[in-house]
């Protein structure tokens, strides 16, 4: 397989799926996707979500809310670019 | 090692509930999901109970569920959102009580992913696409999404694209002609925004959706106005005024002409939302209070008036709508109050004053258990079998349940008899009687009858002869009744002109069986008479009569099907340990078919004919139920035509003789047994259950049919006379439940006093000594406060600041089941651990030791310190004395009685305790465990730490250096829930993704470790940064449900050794191990059979489910096994001759598996 072949099969798998990785990921970015894609497993799963739910005495619909929320930003700001 | 993982109770906590008419009839049906298993509930609109009809597992998660109806149709089908990447579309087919797979598409990859949808569904209210919905009538569908972009945000380093970002609200059209999906409408809404709901369109309504978000319901469409109007709020001294309320369900009531919402808040209270609306234009949105249920992850509101609500937490419940609210004094607020001038709405707060039920009424509850936290196997009571201790619920609302195995039972009435009776029956009078008209009570020299009416009372012009005892009472043909009775057979013609037939001098009948049409008698010495009823109505001797070669101890004639005039069958039960088949064809008549040799003498028989859903049409198998003298229950197949028996199953029932009788329960021709304890053989969605009952011995039983009680048993105990019911039919274990204030963590029970002490610890919520206080601060004095309390089961404890607890201790008295001691934490204490114990110096004293800590917040960690009570048990164990209270510098998340010590986790300190006089004495200290202590295991010497993230740690105490040394982890990461240590060497455990596993200390390191008394050995070079050695890991499983206890018992006396556990939601269920390769081999290759051929319903590959995180490990999943008697006759015969059994040989392992353990 030549390196254009298997460059444009990663470019399709990035534009397919959101967090595929590539050579210039950064910490905060890998991060970012780490985050997000914990909190949607969170959602997912009911029994997890109802775990949360009792621990921290809130309703279930509250406490899917705030991880909801949670994935906007959920490492704070991006850090400032140095090139 | 190897498992076998069986259900015993599913978890019945509800995540989606929806509302159709999936039978395709006029009844509304409700569908909930109990994330693995679809159910399908029918709420029975006269009585107002709701039943269980079909309860399916799919071996996947759902996440979400539709109805949906096609255009013109009259009948809804189930669209299923899970995480198997595919969406599927099931029918229920109610002639065969199944889900039916329709259609199936592949989308995307498995698991809850985030690029993968399957969260959210909406259907089109006409039928024609899928996704999030607004009601357009039969324009193009359109489909509403709450959006928001981030890529803004991610990009901007100073935050003010985070700042910016906005929650969109937008509207996707599918335009049907171009099958083709554009996105049509997008504005910002409020970003406190959580919930849509779809407002009716189309000639019902003016279209549009409501936009829940925090404090606001907000009306949007397409070029209409936006109207906004606030959430009214509960009036509250303690309010925290900044805290927002969220909209967390709803649900649209559409009726002839006009419509409504019901909308939930996250305390309860339900909103009925109105739209005054002119046209297509909306002026005006109103809400107002209407009533407080708990809080619901679904709502549904059925035509026929009633509302279902599938609680978070807690049991279901039905209610039926009393009023619609509309002409009461709850205050109603409006959009229109609330605009000002520029059309940005006002930032004000509305209160209203909640108040019980006013609009609803209680109808039918629907238990669950969920959520469970705690539970323990113990025979605390001292009875046959061991009871379930379980802590269930949350806040006000959680309870302590005991469970015991058997079906619940519904008294309905208790009658003393003059004397202790020897036999019961029902009768009707006439063969198109709907219901019993007659009881006849036998005694040892007389014989009762009794009439059935608005009252029981007894009568004596019925015919029968009352001076002697009876054998047998029989409606006969048309319009007769039959009295059997020692001496002769009385025959009663609907005009009372009685014909009597009697008994050869010298010789008395002892035992009769009987049907509509056939009577066969047994007199002394073994010889059977057979009569018929003949086209006159009277009763005619057969010339053929049968000596048998020994004594009949009992008899059963075949059940008459409809229609029919004769059967061919009479079972014939002797005292040489045999039961015989005999014919009773006219050509052959009482000539032997067949014969069992059984191993003990037979007490009593009963033939029933039980339907056999899944093969073809109406089918049945008639089976032949043999109770024995030693206390077995032996059920066999009888072959229609030859007569022949087969496929015997057994069971042991208890030390009395089974005494058996024909019922009628859940639908189905059913048998009830009567040993030491009733059991009940009963036929439920395609499975034959053998239960016991919560209920006292009893002698004699029959069937009880009246209008009151379709399904009902009248019984003898004793000198009284019982008629019960049956109602919760499929639930093995029946509950009873202690109420408690707060959450129980967790429990322990003082070994001698047999006392429980429960500790309960609330989050966000103000302890009573708190609230009082904050009430007085804010000028209430106490007694105002006392009137104003509304029932905090209803509405919940009020909601503090993250970081206040509510937190105390309590002891219950499992017996009576009352609190007897309990004590609140004052100073912002919460209790986290508990463990009982004695010390070294007082060996007798029982002391409970109570992990706490102070002034918690969650996120991020913190205390102000931590805590270890010890208290002394006092007044035979029911009541604390506080010893004394040592402060330690973590939380103290697991503690437990080590060798006359305490041994507790402290944070990640593993410490070691001696009783002080002030406080405790700190006598050694390990800090070789990662992360946080959450259990702790010990025997001997060896200690088993569970870590919160690194799974299981094996450690063992060197007392003569007075040192703990962490010898052994696990080779993977695992986030423990709850473990428990299975033998010396093993511990079994579960993590909080719904995964189980078992691992041991290999046994040449296990003598090792032992034999090292210097430590040396044990302490080794750590490896991989752990301990020096690793755990084998035995088995692994994804039970798909939180584990939070397990525990090695037997649930059967003198049964095999097996591990329970309970999962959060609510579910019970078991490992067993084998025993031998054969069955290992034997359910594998059916485990693997099964899937290829009863591939799970929501789409979901069953290997991949049951390996989610690891790949399964010595385990075989039993619950899919026994999918293995829903498959078509076919498929059973195809997977029986691969593995070259017949199919009653597997449906027998099968059973026998989980006869072994409960």
């Amino acid at each position: 397989m030549d390196r254009a072949n298997l460059n444009s099969q990663l470019e399709h798998l990035q534009s397919k799926y959101v967090g595929t990785g590539h050579a210039d990921t950064s910490k905060y970015e890998w991060g970012v996707n780490q985050a997000r894609d914990t909190y949607a497993s969170y959602i997912g799963h009911y029994p997890m979500l109802s775990y949360f739910a009792l621990a921290e005495n809130e309703s279930i619909a509250r406490v899917k809310f705030n991880i909801t929320e949670k994935m906007l930003q959920p490492c704070g700001p991006p850090p400032e670019r140095t090139d | 090692m190897f498992l076998y993982n069986l259900t015993l109770q599913a978890p019945n906590a509800v995540n989606q509930a929806i509302l159709g008419n999936f039978s395709g009839t006029r009844q509304q049906e409700l569908i909930v999901s109990h994330v693995s298993r679809i159910e399908l509930l029918r709420p029975d609109t006269t009585t107002g109970k709701v039943h269980s009809i079909l309860s399916h597992d799919v071996f996947g998660v759902i996440r979400s569920l539709a109805a949906f109806r096609l255009t013109g149709a009259s009948k809804d089908y189930i669209v299923i959102g899970s995480d198997s990447g595919r969406i599927v579309i099931l029918e229920y087919n109610p002639a065969k009580n199944v889900f039916e797979k329709v259609h199936q598409e592949t989308f995307g990859k498995s698991g809850c992913r985030r690029i993968v949808p399957g969260q959210y569904l909406a259907v089109d209210p006409k039928g024609r696409a899928v996704m999030i919905g607004v009601d357009v009538g039969f324009e193009n569908p359109i489909f509403a999404c709450l959006e928001v972009d981030y890529s803004e945000a991610d990009q901007d380093p100073t935050g003010e694209a985070l700042k910016e970002t906005e929650k969109m609200l937008t509207y996707y059209e599918l335009d049907l002609g171009l099958n083709h999906v554009i996105r049509k409408w997008s504005e910002s809404v409020d970003p406190k925004s959580n919930m849509l709901v779809a407002v009716p369109g189309g000639t019902d309504g003016p279209s549009g959706v409501l936009v829940c978000s925090e404090n606001y319901i907000t009306y949007k469409h397409i070029g209409a106005a936006t109207l906004t109007v606030p959430i009214p709020r509960r009036e509250n001294a303690l309010e925290n005024k900044d805290r927002g309320l969220l909209i967390v369900s709803g649900v649209v009531h559409k009726m002839k002409n006009s419509f409504f919402l019901l909308l939930q808040s996250e305390e309860g209270d339900l909103y009925k939302v109105t739209l005054d609306f002119v046209n297509d234009t909306v002026n005006d949105i109103k809400i107002k209070y209407f009533d407080t249920v708990s809080v619901a992850a679904g709502l549904c509101i059925l035509k026929s008036g009633f509302l279902f609500v599938a609680s978070e937490f807690g049991n279901h419940s039905f209610y039926q709508f009393e009023k619609l609210g509309d002409d009461d004094d709850t205050p109603e607020y409006s959009s229109s109050d609330f605009m000002t001038n520029d059309g940005e709405p006002l930032d004000t707060k509305v209160y209203f004053k909640p108040r019980p039920l006013e609009n609803l009424l209680l109808v039918d509850e629907l238990t669950s258990m969920a959520p469970l936290t705690d539970a323990k196997v113990l025979n605390l009571t001292d009875e046959d079998t061991p009871q379930i201790y379980a802590l269930c619920g949350r806040g006000p609302r959680s309870t302590l349940r005991i469970l015991r195995h058997g079906l619940e039972v519904t008294e309905m009435a208790v009658s003393p008899l003059p004397a202790n009776p020897t036999a019961v029956w029902t009768t009707r009078l006439t063969a198109d009687d709907p219901y019993d008209q007659y009881i006849i009570v036998s005694f040892s020299n007389a014989t009762l009858v009794l009439s059935i009416g608005e009252t029981v009372e007894e009568v004596t012009d019925t015919g029968f002869l009352a001076s002697t005892p009876t054998i047998a009472v029989q409606q006969l043909g048309q319009d007769a009744l039959l009295q059997i009775y020692p001496q002769g057979i009385r025959h009663i013609r609907a005009n009372k002109q009685v014909t009597e037939w009697r008994a050869p001098g010298g010789r008395a009948i002892v035992r009769a069986a009987t049907n509509r049409q056939q009577v066969v008698i047994a007199l002394t010495g073994g010889e059977l008479v057979y009569f018929e009823v003949d086209d006159s109505g009277s009763l005619s001797e057969s010339h053929v009569r049968r000596e048998m070669s020994s004594n009949v101890n009992c008899l059963s004639i075949q059940p008459l099907p409809l229609g029919r005039k004769r059967v061919r069958f009479l079972a014939v039960g002797c005292d040489d340990n045999t039961v015989r088949i005999l014919s009773l064809d006219s050509s052959t008549c009482l000539e032997p078919l067949s014969m069992q040799a059984i191993s003990a003498i037979p007490e009593s028989l009963v033939m029933i004919d039980m339907p056999d859903q899944i093969s073809e049409g109406s089918l049945s198998t008639l089976y032949l139920n043999i109770g024995l003298q030693n206390g077995v229950l032996l059920r066999t197949v009888l072959d229609q035509t030859t007569g022949q028996l087969s496929d015997t199953r057994t069971r042991f029932l208890g030390a009395r003789a089974v005494r058996l009788f024909e019922m009628n329960m859940a639908g189905n021709p059913a048998v009830l047994a009567l040993s030491s304890r009733p059991w009940l053989s009963y036929q439920l969605q395609s499975r034959i259950h053998l239960n016991p009952l919560s209920y006292e011995p009893l002698e004699f039983a029959a069937s009880f049919t009246s209008k009151q009680c379709l399904e009902g048993v009248v019984a003898i105990a004793g000198n009284a006379l019982k008629i019960f019911t049956i109602e919760k039919f499929g639930q093995v274990f029946n509950e009873t439940s202690v109420a408690l204030t707060y959450t129980p963590r967790r429990f322990v029970v003082n070994p001698i006093h047999k006392s429980i002490a429960i500790i309960e610890t609330d989050h966000n919520t103000y302890s009573s000594q708190e609230k009082k206080k904050a009430l007085k601060a804010l000028g209430f004095d106490d007694e105002d406060a006392q009137e104003e309390e509304l029932d905090p089961a209803v509405f919940g404890h009020t909601r503090a600041q993250p970081g206040k607890w509510a937190s105390l201790i309590r002891l219950v008295n499992p017996s009576t089941g009352e609190t007897t001691f309990s004590l609140e934490l004052e100073q912002n204490e919460a209790a986290f651990s508990v463990a009982v114990l004695n010390f070294a110096v007082d060996a007798n004293q029982m002391f409970l030791a109570v992990g706490t800590a102070a002034d918690v917040t969650l996120a991020p960690k913190s205390l102000s310190s931590g805590f270890i009570h010890i208290y002394k048990f006092v007044d035979e164990g029911m009541g604390l004395e506080l010893v004394h209270k040592t402060p330690v510098d973590e939380v103290p998340h697991a503690l437990l009685h080590f060798q006359g010590r305490l041994l507790a986790g402290v944070g990640k300190a593993l410490r070691v305790y001696d009783l002080g006089k002030r406080k405790l004495l700190r006598k050694c200290e390990s800090r070789a465990i990662p992360n946080c202590i959450v259990t702790l295991h010990n025997q001997g010497g060896r200690i088993v730490v569970g870590d919160v993230q690194e799974s299981v740690h094996y450690a063992s105490y060197l007392p003569t250096e007075n040192k703990i040394v962490v010898f052994a982890d696990d080779k993977a990461p695992r986030w423990i829930s709850c473990s428990a240590m299975i033998d010396y060497d093993t511990v079994a455990g579960g993590d909080k993704f719904g995964n189980f596993f078992v691992d041991r200390l290999p046994k040449k390191l296990s003598h090792e470790i032992d034999e090292d008394d210097a430590g040396s050995k044990s302490v080794g070079k750590g490896y991989l940064h752990g301990a020096a050695h690793k755990l084998d890991l035995l088995a692994h499983y994804h039970v798909g449900d939180i584990l939070t206890s397990l525990a090695k018992t037997s649930f059967v006396a003198g049964g095999r050794e097996m591990i329970l556990y309970t999962s959060f939601l609510g579910g019970i269920g078991i490992f067993i191990p084998f025993q031998t390769k054969e069955d290992i081999d034997f359910f594998q290759t059916l485990e693997m059979h099964m899937r290829n051929e009863m591939p799970p319903l929501a789409g979901r590959d069953h290997l991949s489910y049951r390996g989610y995180h690891v790949p399964v490990k010595g385990t075989i999943d039993g619950d899919i096994c026994e999918q293995y008697n829903l498959l078509s006759g076919d498929k059973k015969r195809m997977i029986a001759e691969e593995l070259d059994r017949t199919p009653a040989e597997i449906q027998k392992k099968i059973e026998d598996m989980r006869i072994r353990a409960i």
